[in-house]
């Protein structure tokens, strides 16, 4: 896999055709929106099933509780909008509504990272998954592209429970064939290496192959894992990253203090300390700017991650 | 649901109220102020022939919902709840202690009964709209009733709900508002002013109803009959209340009686002048 993949997606595409395909094969769902509904793609239920798909204008506090209303009265309910607004603008309402009942809500957070781009700092959730995976029973998800996104929607609207589903705006490289399968809970092994493991999430998977590509020409053999789900993180593959490789890399278009790379490096605490180098925001927000330019700014890709790599070679033992 | 008399109705008031004011005693807090004011209101819902429920099948998806929206009043609904049959009024004394199914603010299914946790204002309405939204897409005739303080209506999100319950012209669900006229910090006057709450609602859309008194079974009765004829409207019922009606001392001082429990010579007094 390298950068010039033959293909490019935004995981958002998977939305509506996912949701789409779940009402055709029977299940009872229902999609709430809140004002973005184009953006995210929700709204191609619409069209098909609109009894199944309402939006509820700007609220999303109210679109949180109502969703969890409809579900706790039967629904599989997909509650969508954009990731720095839901959580960031109805923490409470998933907190209190949706996550202590266990209820089996999704929420679907579209334009997750800073990679939304333009827009600037106000529209590039960067800590969306700190609040994600701060709630008990929480099922969080940053799929690496378009297809994986299609097997985690699925896997969510047909598992119960709440669920935590962070997409992204722009055009990134498709990881998966159309044969791949998504096992929920479980990192994904997609190169193999013994001088450390870099652990991804989003589009920084594409990234670590690439890196990983251009290491190995160096003889770094480095191995490559996509934690798509973030919580429950895969802990037991985290273990054995550490045991086998001695040397981990996490790379998440998200702020180092929370997300992917602290549940990593929390995990490791306890079981197999190890040197660990995050690829992430540190301690600022978001700009505007055209999304590859942020990201290269942000060091969230391939060279970012290569430079991770060689600063933790440096430190194992 | 059989037919009950009012005579009926404020002897199983008086016994809330004793419930109410023996538990907080014993929790040495919990919300007593905001819960004798919702007395009568939730009274007339469970014992009024309003509000269709089997206390032997919680989960009965034909019940109507009540969701207590102001969580903090969980005396006067597990008070209710044990009245109504859901569990023995001897659990009442474990309210706010450890392993104990009664929590001190509202958490779905403990004890059977209580649809919705709640403690964090504001969510309940909307939540009562999802759930008469799926009644309604399911073709259940289910009717959805949710009690909502009158300083729980500073959260923007109420009026979110209201906004989005007109537009989506769910006609079964009735809005309860426990007009005390007083919230944590002090009374609303000085807190923050609600003005007339019933035009409020109706510049939202809703079918609102004022009642002048809150404690008056026969003003509620016929409020909640009138909402019963209201349809492609949702509608609110803003009943005027006092915040600890029946405990003079909390009366006379509703802004100290927010949020703790009576000392034992209160509690005597409290249970002297409600009566038996």
């Amino acid at each position: 896999m390298t950068a010039t993949a033959a293909r490019v997606a935004a995981t958002r595409e998977a939305f509506g055709p996912t949701l789409i395909r779940l009402a055709e094969a029977g299940y009872d769902i229902v999609t709430l929106e809140a004002d973005l509904s184009a953006s995210t793609g929700g709204r191609q239920l619409k069209a098909a099933f609109p009894e199944r798909w309402y939006t509820v204008g700007a609220s999303e506090a109210h679109m949180i509780s109502m969703a969890a209303g409809l579900a706790a009265d039967g629904k599989t309910v997909f509650a969508a909008s954009f990731a720095v607004f839901v959580p960031g603008h109805c923490f409470d309402q998933v907190r209190m509504s949706v996550a202590q009942p266990g209820l089996n809500v999704k929420l679907i957070a579209s334009h997750g990272g800073v990679s939304v781009g333009e827009d600037g700092a106000s529209a590039q959730a960067i800590e969306d998954l700190s609040l994600a995976t701060a709630l008990p029973g929480m099922t969080v998800i940053v799929p690496a592209d378009v297809i994986e996104a299609e097997r985690a929607i699925w896997a969510a609207g047909t598992t119960a429970g709440p669920f935590y589903i962070r997409l992204g705006r722009p055009k990134v490289p498709v990881v998966y064939g159309d044969d791949y399968r998504f096992a929920l809970g479980r990192a994904d092994r997609l190169r193999e290496g013994e001088d450390a493991t870099v652990i991804a999430c989003g589009h920084l998977v594409a990234a670590a192959l690439e890196a990983a590509e251009h290491l190995a020409a160096r003889g770094v053999n480095v191995r490559v894992l996509n934690m798509a789900t973030i919580a429950p993180l895969d802990e037991a593959a985290v273990l054995s990253a550490a045991r086998e490789t001695g040397a981990i890399v996490t790379a998440e278009e998200h702020l180092v203090q929370g997300g992917l790379g602290a549940a990593v490096t929390r995990s490791l605490a306890a079981t197999c300390p190890t040197p660990v180098e995050q690829v992430g925001v540190r301690e600022r927000y978001g700009e505007s700017g055209r999304w590859d330019q942020l990201l290269e700014r942000f060091g969230l890709n391939a060279d970012g991650i290569k430079e991770a790599v060689q600063r933790v070679l440096k430190r194992k033992a | 649901m059989t037919v009950t008399t009012t005579l009926d109705l404020k002897a199983t008031a008086q016994r809330i109220r004793r419930h109410i004011v023996e538990m907080t005693a014993a929790a040495q807090s919990g919300h007593p102020g905001g819960s004798l004011s919702a007395v009568e209101i939730l009274t007339a819902l469970y014992f009024g022939g309003v509000l269709r429920y089997d206390p032997g099948r919680p989960d009965w998806p034909q019940r109507d919902r009540f969701v207590l929206s102001k969580g903090h009043a969980t005396p006067v609904l597990y008070a209710i709840l044990a009245e109504a049959g859901y569990f023995g009024t001897n659990l009442l004394p474990t309210f706010r202690k450890l392993d104990s199914p009664l929590q001190g603010h509202t958490v779905r299914g403990k004890p059977p009964g209580v649809e919705m946790s709640a403690g964090a204002l504001g969510m309940g309405l909307s939540f009562c709209i999802g759930q008469a939204l799926a009644a309604r897409l399911d073709q259940r005739d289910s009717r959805f009733y949710c009690l909502l303080g009158d300083g729980e209506l500073n959260e923007g999100q109420v009026w979110e709900a209201a906004l989005s319950a007109a537009h989506l012209e769910i006609d079964r669900i009735t809005a309860i508002v426990d007009r005390n006229h007083f919230q944590n910090d002090g009374p609303e006057e000085e807190i923050l002013r609600l003005w007339d709450v019933a035009e409020k609602f109706r510049a939202f859309g809703w079918h609102a109803i004022h009642v002048g008194d809150g404690h008056d079974f026969d003003q509620l009765l016929t409020a909640f009959a009138e909402t019963a004829a209201v349809t492609g409207r949702p509608q609110v019922i803003v009943a005027e209340t006092t915040k600890g009606k029946g405990v003079s001392y909390m009366e006379a001082n509703p802004a100290a009686w927010h949020g703790k429990g009576p000392s034992p010579e209160q509690l005597a007094q409290a249970l002297e002048e409600i009566g038996s």
